[in-house]
């Protein structure tokens, strides 16, 4: 008798492949903290860590053994339950966004079965993203209201509002993208760019308001204003502790990586390689998966370093810039793009 | 028990056990989070349909968006027991009646209709995909359509003048 009817493999297949994102958004996310040090150091003239291991590079494990074994406190007068659930919510919003990415070329194997590297290619593709992140804002929300702290719950509100404020441009700027696609699969997306060459040539000004709304979603400056110590001591995590506020920490960085992953598969060609056609070379399925994973790791760690490098370049914003940028400067803009966008491409079919 | 049933199950129980834990639970912070495990339990069911763009769509709007406002109101305004206005009795009862006419109205509806002999298309079915449902919308629906975009408009308009200083 068949009590189930699931096909075990691909359950398997998905497991394994879903195991590798996750392990390497958290070391991604691990040597972005260390990336991030050593930036700010070059920037300013110093040598930054390097203590731990040649060149500091055991850093961020030495952090995060210090964060493990710190003591745990969890105030009296919070609420308990919700308290822990902040950062767990954070975390896995963060983690969840990595799941309609296409790493990778897909994998063909010997027997011609197609394996894509990709966890889900479903039909919503980057709406899927957009949904994740819009829940995203729970996490610090429900973190701030729980320490039960004035501080706290004022950047859990100024962070929930930036991050809602700033969705409707980037959704508005997404658009054009898909006016040029026709296509909300990720997969579909990135061969689209194969094709006809990267959307950022096309829309250039989208991936610009785009990129300025993935600053602000992540919380990075100059729009960090949920952490801006100066006027909040420190933000929505003030109360936290220990792995707890490790956690908040490092979701951040994972946000930045997936949004990096996000900008290169929607603007720059995704796993493509610029000016060549690497079909051509005919290299073993297994060697272009691997050389277009790489291609797409260097194209994210080039955003990485654009998020670093602009982090100890602009200073922070006021509250009230950030929300005119947002409400009367980028959505206008976002809005004249879309319609130029949908008429030219009308004016090209005709 | 094809996975599809067990998603069902599965689904139908965290619906209506958050949707329960939404009118008993005493903190309205509780209320507003079980609110949104029942939108995404609905979501759940709305993908086992195929009706993707439905799923994505009721989690951007109503789990990100609304609940987020509802969160907001209720952090700020910081209720608890001692300000909670008390409802006499005469309003309860009140309330439960109003709810059991529309319990009733709405059985009444649906008791004659022929809903119960058309089976959901389960797994099957592309409306719910994001290009035939876009079509359907901006030809066989486009007057409806424009027409709820313009009273969406409205709305948004009005807000701005309420919420603008003298």
């Amino acid at each position: 008798m068949n009590l189930l009817s699931i096909d075990l493999w691909f359950i398997i297949g998905k497991a394994i492949l879903i195991f590798c994102i996750v392990g390497l958004s958290f070391f991604i996310a691990m040597y972005t903290t260390y990336a991030e040090r050593k930036v700010a150091a070059w920037l300013q003239d110093r040598i930054g860590p390097n203590r731990a291991g040649p060149f500091g590079i055991l850093q961020p494990l030495a952090d995060g053994g210090k964060l493990f074994f710190k003591e745990e406190i969890i105030p009296l007068a919070s609420n308990k339950f919700l308290f822990i659930l902040g950062p767990a919510l954070a975390m896995i919003t963060a983690l969840l966004t990595s799941t309609v990415i296409p790493w990778a070329a897909p994998f063909v194997t010997k027997t011609g079965s197609v394996i894509p590297l990709q966890v889900a290619d479903v039909d919503m593709g980057i709406l899927l993203v957009f949904s994740i992140v819009s829940v995203g804002v729970y996490g610090i929300m429900i973190g701030g209201w729980a320490s039960n702290n004035k501080f706290s719950l004022i950047a859990a509100i100024r962070g929930a509002s930036q991050m809602v404020s700033y969705e409707l441009p980037m959704g508005l700027a997404l658009i054009a993208v898909l006016f040029m696609t026709g296509s909300l699969r990720m997969s579909e997306i990135v061969a689209n760019q194969v094709q006809h060459g990267w959307n950022i040539i096309y829309q250039p000004l989208g991936f610009l308001i785009f990129f300025v709304c993935a600053l602000a979603e992540c919380n990075r400056t100059p729009f960090d204003l949920p952490e801006a110590e100066n006027e909040l001591n420190f933000g929505y995590h003030q109360e936290y502790s220990s792995m707890k506020l490790g956690f908040y920490l490092f979701a951040e960085y994972i946000n930045m990586f997936i949004s990096s992953a996000v900008m290169v598969t929607l603007f720059c060609g995704g796993y493509d390689i610029p000016f060549l056609n690497e079909a051509s070379w005919g290299l073993s399925s297994f060697w272009m998966s691997l050389i277009s994973f790489s291609v797409f790791m260097i194209k994210i760690s080039f955003f990485l370093f654009v998020f670093l490098w602009i982090r100890w370049t602009i200073p922070r914003f006021r509250y009230d810039q950030l929300m005119n940028l947002g409400w009367k400067k980028l959505i206008p803009l976002a809005l004249i793009n879309m319609i130029i966008t949908a008429a030219v491409i009308l004016w090209l079919k005709k | 028990m094809s996975i599809t049933q067990i998603l069902f199950w599965f689904l139908s129980v965290v619906a209506l056990f958050s949707a329960l834990m939404v009118i008993t639970s005493k903190n309205p912070v509780y209320s507003v989070l079980w609110l949104i495990a029942t939108f995404f339990a609905i979501s759940g069911h709305y993908i086992l349909l195929n009706a993707q763009f439905l799923a994505i769509v009721n989690i951007i709007v109503y789990a990100g968006a609304i609940m987020v406002l509802f969160l907001f109101v209720i952090m700020l305004m910081n209720l608890n027991k001692e300000t909670e206005p008390q409802k006499n009795r005469w309003q309860k009862m009140a309330g439960a009646v109003a709810g059991g006419c529309l319990l009733l109205v709405l059985v009444a509806a649906l008791k004659d209709s022929d809903i119960k002999q058309q089976q959901a298309l389960v797994n099957g079915g592309s409306i719910g995909l994001i290009k035939n449902l876009g079509k359907e919308l901006f030809t066989t629906y486009v007057i409806p359509f424009e027409i709820s975009s313009v009273l969406f408009l409205s709305a948004m308009v009005g807000a701005v003048v309420i919420g603008k200083k003298e």
